[in-house]
């Protein structure tokens, strides 16, 4: 298997967004993944929600680390950069490539073996740096490239397709995220585009760290009965507690909610974030008791979805270490070097 | 037979023993800027624990008009102030030298060497009679013996008069107790103990306009004068004052006049892993990025380091090597890391490093390689060790060219693209193994491309196909051959004389070498001298090896790893170079280096195989 290029024609009736471009102007190569995988419907909402969005392609940086989930990067945004780097290490990459260009929309893609096994420390570490990033996890329980292990998020208590009972804890990497300070976090299901597709323009145009564990179940591997991550599991078991509708500049408010079950949040780019509450107890403003309603469901069985936390005045990385707006990458010899004078000087400092 | 006590004027070693916490770090700095002060060379070493509080440390000076800055060995006079190590420290002493001590409590005749002078003076008893603080009694203690050294060896008082005024501008309530102590000491020398000493300091002027400098506090200015904008690191010694003092000169030096914020970025990441995987997105993303670490650092990095050579992508890494893992022995000095770094990671790799000799070239060297990496694309070491990075070293001012400007490598801007430029990532269109890259965001509809490892083609197309891979292999074996047009040139240093044996050595102990090489050659012992300054070698540093009989590598590790380097990627044969290593973690010395050239020259000498050979033929 090499690669598939996936021709540009489409029809002449497809939607144009604010910037001219069609869905198609979003995708990628076609994807070499098993037919039916969740990983497919996940670059398709990305495609989605960046049409939608009217991003241009080329201002995204999307990187990923290593396993099926870091290989979808190749199958959206082909107009962006792309970096498929190391197992685990997608974080410290994308922080790097952060710190040099602030302007850049910075998408991290990854999986629960690359962000809840090797890459734990990176995953928690660039949460409560606050990198600018929208930060996907496409969460199948199962290690797929390598044919079926489990992975640190499968439940403790589910099957292997080989019929092996998990004995360790699960890791639920949105709980994590919500305790090491990331502003905007989300959980959602492959199966529901609806759910995810405002999801991820949500976290797209948030300013600061945005986590979404998306369910995406392993039709190979991870979707038979006994199993906490199928589609007839995840589908049975989904307490959605919110719609988020993203409002940007480009489109108009008109839906109309009855008083009390809408929170509307504005960002700092100018977009509104609008919830419709679907679960009357569930509050998206308070870390703590985010954390304390998802962990209860989930004693429950149940898996929370939709957008469980958001700090409309999330500041990033570059607040924090007051870097200059401009890009780091744009600077050259004028700002950067103190030339020989400044030198002159530290040198007699040192007699 | 009594021993000759010693007597040389601007030429001897003291060492201090002393327990670390204690405050004595900066007294004894203080002595040793007083004596350069003076004009006289100076090189001081600290032999430091991995502690903060209670263990045995050293601080050795060497005092050298000649300008010899390597470490000598042996100690003329001892500041002997850690009862810890009394022995150990009596025992080093040079014949006819001297040893200062702490005469409070009596010790027993048995503890002292008969071949010494002896310098008793109750620091204690009058530390507790002038303070009553506790911590003050410790503090000045130091200052307390460095006020009699003064007296003893003929220092200029005003001059640690001069220094400690410096060093407590604004804090005049500390100036004075400092002067207080400090001729508390001198003049309690002056009444009781033979001053001065055989061994003085006498006025001179051979320092010049030179400055005193730790090498790591070098590397930071040199990546902040290269232009180094992002700075990712994990603390671990010997280096991670690279990045404090980078940080330090950045709130200086790096401020946006405008907006009073920060033209740099600089990370404490959680390890060494992250620490390199951010300066490999910021380098991919077109920021000059460096980070500084020690060898367990590499050791955790080389997975990345791979991924950017294979990647292409540029990285600089500062690597100040200590010796070996865990902690203890890392508080040493070695060069123990030449061949880690030099095939870094999986997969077929070779690395760009370079070999500073001391401050100043770390300087230039840590700016060069933010060049290099650009201009290669792909990871530059730079490597240093902990005896040029945390030691205060006396080297040639630092220097900057105004009209230089950063070579940013081959980046296809907006404009290029727009104008039409065939672009393929990894395609060879110079024919130098360099290819064209873009950085992220450039172009609507051009430059894009996908960054993988291996598994490409010339493109940036994913392909698994074996050809394509073999394809790009070759092209990097072909930029590392353009490599050398760029790295540092071997120094050469010829013996006036027709020399048969040459001496190849490199970074740190370039200062115990020069001294090695005068002696050796004063004694009719012509040697050739050949500094390597970087690796991919240049053809000159074979031909070194091939234009002489024998060559000695010199080096500050077990396994003499450049020489391996010489024998595998020169193609040289084994027998023609043979390793001189030391490793027992202190600096190399002069003293170490001739005596080790003499044994091997004597030992070839007796050897009749060249001779049979002849009388073969």
């Amino acid at each position: 298997m090499t690669y598939l290029a996936k021709p540009k024609l489409h029809h002449p009736d497809l939607p144009a967004n604010a910037l001219g471009f069609t869905r198609r102007d979003y995708e990628g190569t076609i994807s070499t993944l098993c037919a039916g995988c969740g990983h497919d419907s996940i670059s398709a909402a990305i495609i989605q929600a960046c049409w939608e969005l009217a991003i241009q392609p080329h201002r995204v940086a999307k990187l990923s680390g290593i396993g099926c989930s870091s290989k979808t990067p190749t199958y959206f945004l082909d107009k962006s950069h792309g970096f498929n780097s190391v197992h685990g290490r997608m974080p410290s990459v994308l922080t790097g490539a952060n710190l040099a260009n602030r302007d850049l929309i910075y998408l991290g893609v990854s999986g629960d073996g690359d962000s809840a096994s090797i890459g734990l420390g990176q995953f928690a570490h660039s949460m409560r740096r606050g990198v600018n990033m929208t930060y996907i996890v496409e969460n199948n329980g199962v290690y797929g490239l390598t044919k079926g292990q489990f992975s640190a998020t499968a439940d403790r208590g589910s099957k292997s397709k080989r019929g092996a009972v998990n004995t360790d804890e699960g890791i639920d990497l949105a709980i994590l995220a919500l305790q090491l300070g990331a502003t905007y976090v989300a959980r959602s299901f492959s199966g529901d585009k609806e759910q995810l597709v405002p999801l991820i323009k949500g976290a797209l145009t948030h300013p600061g760290a945005a986590f979404i564990d998306v369910v995406s179940p392993c039709v190979a591997f991870n979707n038979h009965e006994g199993s906490t991550r199928s589609y007839d599991y995840v589908r049975n078991h989904n307490e959605a507690v919110n719609r988020l509708d993203v409002i940007t500049m480009h489109r108009e408010i008109t839906a109309e909610y009855p008083p009390g079950s809408v929170q509307e949040v504005h960002q700092h780019d100018g977009s509104l974030l609008r919830l419709r509450k679907l679960s009357e107890d569930y509050d998206s403003s308070s870390r703590i008791s985010a954390m304390s309603y998802v962990q209860s469901r989930y004693a429950h069985g149940e898996i929370v979805t939709g957008l469980l936390y958001v700090e409309p005045g999330a500041g990033d990385l570059h607040a924090s270490l007051g870097t200059v707006d401009r890009p780091l990458n744009e600077l050259g010899e004028k700002e950067l070097c103190p030339g020989s004078a400044a030198l002159a000087k530290f040198n007699a400092s040192l007699r | 037979m009594v021993t000759k006590r010693i007597e040389r004027v601007n030429d001897f070693v003291v060492k201090f023993a002393n327990v670390n916490g204690s405050g004595s770090a900066s007294a004894n700095t203080l002595f040793a800027k007083a004596i350069m002060r003076m004009g006289v060379p100076v090189s001081p070493r600290n032999i430091f624990p991995s502690n903060i509080q209670g263990l045995p440390t050293w601080y050795e000076v060497r005092v050298s008009e000649r300008g010899w800055l390597g470490r000598r060995g042996g100690a003329d006079l001892m500041v002997a102030m850690n009862p810890q190590t009394w022995e150990k420290d009596v025992v080093e002493i040079e014949p006819g030298g001297y040893l200062f001590y702490d005469s409070t409590k009596p010790l027993p005749a048995d503890k002292f060497r008969g071949d010494v002078t002896v310098l008793g003076m109750p620091l204690t008893a009058i530390c507790n009679a002038t303070y009553s603080d506790a911590r003050q009694r410790q503090l000045f203690k130091n200052i307390i013996y460095v006020g009699a050294l003064t007296a003893l060896l003929d220092v200029d008082v005003a001059e640690v008069e001069r220094l400690i005024g410096e060093q407590y501008k604004g804090k005049e309530k500390l100036l004075e107790p400092n002067l207080k102590a400090l001729h508390l000491g001198r003049d309690y020398a002056l009444e009781h103990l033979p001053c001065p000493l055989g061994i003085t300091v006498r006025r001179t002027d051979k320092v010049g306009d030179r400055i005193f400098i730790e090498g790591n506090n070098a590397v930071a200015l040199g990546a902040l004068y290269g232009g180094a904008t992002v700075c990712a690191w994990y603390p671990i010694t010997p280096s991670s004052s690279v990045a404090e003092a980078f940080a330090k000169h950045c709130s200086k030096l790096r401020v946006d006049p405008a907006t009073s914020r920060l033209n740099v970025a600089i990370v404490q990441a959680e390890d060494e892993l992250a620490s390199i995987g951010m300066v490999i997105g910021a380098a991919w993303n077109g920021a000059r990025a460096f980070t500084c670490t020690s060898g367990p650092g590499v050791s955790l990095m080389t997975e990345f380091i791979g991924l950017a050579y294979f990647a292409e992508i540029p990285a600089v890494i500062v690597n100040v090597q200590r010796a070996g893992p865990s902690t203890g022995m890392p508080t040493r000095t070695q060069q123990a890391d030449i061949l880690s770094c030099a095939y870094a990671s999986h997969g077929d790799t070779k690395h760009v490093l370079l070999f500073p000799e001391d401050a100043k070239e770390a300087f230039q060297l840590t700016a060069d390689a933010l060049d290099l990496a650009d201009r290669l694309q792909t990871p530059v070491f730079v490597m240093t060790d902990l005896d040029i990075g945390m030691n205060e070293r006396l080297c040639d001012p630092l220097e900057w060219d105004d009209s230089r400007t950063y070579d940013r490598g081959k980046v296809l801007s907006r404009e290029d693209l727009e104008a039409g430029h065939r672009f393929g990532r990894y395609l060879d269109v110079d024919d130098d193994g360099i290819t064209y890259r873009t950085y992220p965001g450039t172009h609507p509809k051009r430059g894009s491309f996908f960054t993988r490892g291996t598994s490409r083609d010339r493109y940036a197309r994913y392909t698994e196909e074996g050809s394509a891979y073999v394809d790009n292999m070759q092209r990097l074996v072909r930029k590392f051959e353009t490599a050398k047009l760029y790295v540092p040139e071997p120094v050469l240093k010829d013996s006036p004389r027709t020399a048969h044996y040459g001496v190849i050595y490199y970074g740190s102990t370039a200062c115990a070498m020069d001294e090695a090489l005068a002696e050796l050659e004063a004694e009719g012992i012509p040697i050739d001298a050949l500094r390597v300054r970087a690796f991919p070698f240049q053809d000159s540093v074979i031909e070194f090896v091939t234009a002489h009989d024998h060559v000695f590598v010199v080096e500050q590790n077990r396994d003499g790893q450049l020489r391996t380097l010489l024998v595998n990627e020169g193609a040289i044969d084994p027998a023609r170079a043979s390793s001189v290593v030391h490793y027992d973690g202190t600096p190399i010395t002069a003293r170490f280096i001739r005596r080790a050239i003499e044994e091997r020259l004597s030992a070839f000498n007796v050897r009749p195989m060249r001779r049979t050979a002849a009388a073969g033929e």
